[in-house]
């Protein structure tokens, strides 16, 4: 059992096209740190100084973490965590 | 090879009449299909969470609605659409930075030149890949 994060097409580059990849962790920057572990450069895109980018959007079941504790939102086996870059422009 | 974006007459209608009702914000949406199609079927309004005449962001929870659907019929974005209200249709430098959907068309509605009433408007369709623009035409089907 684990955290399985599902990633947006634009950051398959960082998981040789997975569209989803496994981690550890109690926390979303847990899950984070050790997804990045084995697909360096991933966690850059998502997180900046140490804060979710603002146009990334992050649910845990569901929860835009941004209204549950951001990356220190709590997760935990069987959780499903899902990353959708903003759709937005000028 | 000239890269083209086949798209039906309705839809083009639709957004153009999406982009009047907005102005003088932008408007903004999708239009969805087959995963791997490249065949847009589905027409879906998005709200503009900026309300804003110079940006657009899709509200958040409608776009993780519309990613919940699309996972479990099996569509993605086929063309993500929004209008310039004061310029022309071509990608900004905020739409080039952020442009997500490498898969997507990314088709502008410009309502500079007639506002909200009928006239003319121009409408163009672009890939925008790692900062890369590229036009491509429109082929409308009737």
């Amino acid at each position: 059992m684990s955290v399985e994060v599902r990633i947006p097409t634009i950051l398959r580059t960082f998981t040789g096209g997975e569209k989803a990849v496994h981690g550890d962790g109690a926390t979303l920057q847990e899950v984070l740190d050790d997804i990045d572990a084995r697909n360096p450069g991933l966690k850059d895109r998502i997180v900046e100084s140490e804060a979710l980018r603002r146009f990334v959007n992050v649910y845990v079941n569901d929860e835009d973490v941004r209204f549950a504790g951001g990356l220190n939102a709590s997760t935990s086996d069987g959780d499903v965590v899902v990353v959708l870059p903003a759709v937005a422009g000028g | 090879m000239t890269a083209v974006l086949k798209i039906a007459r309705e839809h083009v209608d639709a957004m153009i009449a999406h982009a009047r009702e907005d102005h003088p914000d932008e408007a903004c949406g999708v239009i969805i299909g087959p995963e791997g199609s490249n065949v847009p079927t589905r027409l879906i309004r998005m709200t503009n969470a900026e309300r804003s005449p110079t940006f657009f962001r899709f509200e958040p929870q409608e776009q993780f609605a519309l990613y919940k659907q699309m996972s479990t019929t099996g569509e993605e974005i086929v063309v993500v659409y929004h209008s310039h209200t004061a310029t022309e249709a071509y990608p900004s430098r905020t739409d080039i930075s952020l442009a997500s959907e490498p898969q997507a068309h990314y088709l502008i509605v410009s309502t500079a030149e007639s506002d909200a009433s009928e006239g003319t408007v121009s409408v163009r369709s672009f890939r925008i890949v790692d900062g890369a623009v590229t036009e491509e035409e429109i082929d409308v089907t009737e």
